[in-house]
């Protein structure tokens, strides 16, 4: 179990539990991220991962414990606000999780007109946004004509045009060879220059090994310090 | 709102197939109701002309003296319910039945002597109409000291009037029946395309959308696919009475009935029942998925 106690803290976890009828999911968590921290959640597959960050955007709710982000209180949040919640993150998956009937342009768009954003500023914020991912050419392509890190790079342009506070990124590169990977990481990384507070859960001890961030590390559903990487 | 309309239509656009099914389902349950609505339209038109002619006739004894005959007059026009008396004498009549039986004139003739009564032929007002008035004034006319007997096609009003009741029930019970039956497929066709649509509804929830921002686009295609349904169940019906409409125009034409169609008020009320019940459909839907 690893605590912090920033009272300053954008995600602050305490003593969270998350089962799965008897299978324990998560143990005891408790965690706090601060703003602008780039946090790395390590441990192999079926540790809890995704579980914890499933927990923070409300994808399933926490079994005990209390949750809160950026002061919301998710044990509290009623059904109404959870998309007002989620707007504070932008998620990357490692599946991309793109709507394949729609466009590059029309996936991107989505977070804002969701939002309920105007057409000229959301065109201007979506080519921005896919400029920034180097995917500016290929606007009206459909997701399954892009190979796996082109598909990553619409979905990082997706999370992050929202201007969330919070990035999540699910085995961002599980799906991707090196150099995609290393292009998805440069993106996080530079997000997170601008002010983003990004938590990355991975297996990936590689991509670890070259980032400066705090690392914490899942096992069988705990939280603990890794002692070395 | 017309970012949700387009996005409505493009949906609409990308699921022709199960969409196509849900129009065609509202267009046959509109076209059978609307049917049975405009034959009912114009039963109770011809029911309403008929009661319109309804008279009662009043036959008097034998020999019934002209004050007898004027006093009864009076009598008659005391009860309430009675447009119009008119009298007819037995030689008026013989002569109306001869007038009526060119053919068969001989036979008047050869008749030693005139064996019809003097009656009085009672007009009676609209709201007087009923089955059960016609009768009651039919018997406070029997009750008349020089009335033989009151004949007024009792029986033949009755059996149209229960018939006429028949149909208005069972129009109820196919009308609410085809409505379930129109709500519960629009509403398994719409749960069917959110079904084929589940992995971009979470997605759509993942980045932040609120369920309003899911429902609408729905909302909007079950709209838009009552009013096309409607429509073109409404067109299919006007084309048909278009073809048959005139034959039996051609029939009925003896008895001053005219077959209309429905006004344009109640073509826009059929279509808009068409909407509702879609969009019911969806409501229903929509609760059902977006709860899970």
């Amino acid at each position: 179990m690893t605590s912090m106690t920033d009272k300053s803290a954008l995600i602050r976890m305490f003593h969270v539990h998350k089962r799965y009828g008897a299978k324990q999911a998560l143990v005891d968590a408790t965690v706090d991220v601060a703003k602008n921290e780039f946090l790395f959640i390590s441990g192999p597959s079926g540790a809890g991962k995704s579980t914890l960050l499933k927990l923070l955007y409300l994808a399933e709710p926490a079994s005990e414990g209390q949750i809160l982000v950026d002061g919301m209180n998710l044990s509290r949040i009623p059904r109404h606000r959870i998309p007002l919640l989620r707007r504070k993150f932008g998620i990357i998956f490692q599946d991309y999780k793109l709507i394949s009937t729609r466009t590059v342009y029309e996936n991107v768009a989505l977070v804002l007109e969701a939002r309920g954003k105007k057409r000229s500023l959301i065109e201007k914020k979506v080519k921005s946004m896919l400029r920034v991912v180097g995917m500016e050419d290929r606007l009206t392509a459909y997701p399954p004509s892009l190979s796996g890190g082109e598909q990553q790079r619409v979905a990082v342009a997706r999370a992050v045009a929202g201007d969330p506070k919070i990035i999540l990124a699910d085995e961002p590169t599980g799906s991707l060879d090196d150099e995609s990977a290393a292009i998805i990481f440069q993106l996080l990384n530079r997000f997170h220059s601008h002010g983003a507070t990004v938590v990355v859960a991975t297996h990936d001890k590689s991509l670890i090994k070259n980032a400066s961030g705090r690392v914490l590390q899942i096992r069988q559903g705990r939280l603990e310090m890794p002692p070395d990487i | 709102m017309t970012f949700y309309t387009r996005h409505a239509i493009k949906d609409i656009l990308e699921n022709r197939f199960l969409n196509a099914v849900t129009i065609i389902t509202i267009a046959l349950s509109v076209l059978i109701i609307s049917a049975f609505g405009l034959f009912f339209l114009n039963a109770q038109d011809m029911f309403n002309a008929w009661k319109k002619g309804v008279r009662i006739m009043v036959y008097l004894v034998p020999e019934t003296s002209e004050a007898q005959r004027l006093d009864t007059h009076d009598r008659l026009r005391t009860i309430a319910g009675i447009r119009h008396i008119r009298f007819i004498s037995k030689d008026d009549a013989l002569n109306l039945m001869r007038e009526r039986m060119r053919r068969q004139r001989s036979l008047l003739d050869n008749l030693r002597e005139n064996p019809l009564p003097d009656a009085f032929e009672v007009t009676l007002l609209t709201d007087a109409d009923a089955p059960e008035k016609i009768e009651f004034l039919a018997q406070r006319i029997e009750g008349l000291s020089s009335v033989a007997e009151v004949e007024y096609g009792q029986q033949w009003i009755e059996r149209f009037a229960y018939f006429f009741n028949l149909f208005t029930l069972a129009g109820y019970g196919m009308g609410a029946m085809f409505f379930t039956a129109t709500v519960f497929i629009a509403a398994n066709t719409i749960r069917l395309m959110l079904y084929s649509r589940r992995e971009e509804i979470h997605i759509m929830r993942l980045v932040g959308a609120t369920d309003n921002f899911i429902r609408i686009p729905f909302y909007l295609e079950g709209l838009i696919q009552g009013f096309s349904g409607g429509l073109i169940g409404l067109l299919v019906l006007y084309g048909i009475f278009s073809a048959l409409g005139s034959r039996f125009e051609q029939t009925l034409s003896v008895e001053m009935v005219t077959i209309r169609f429905f006004s344009v008020g109640i073509c826009a009320a059929i279509v808009a029942c068409g909407m509702a019940t879609s969009l019911l459909g969806c409501v229903f839907s929509l609760k059902q998925f977006l709860k899970a």
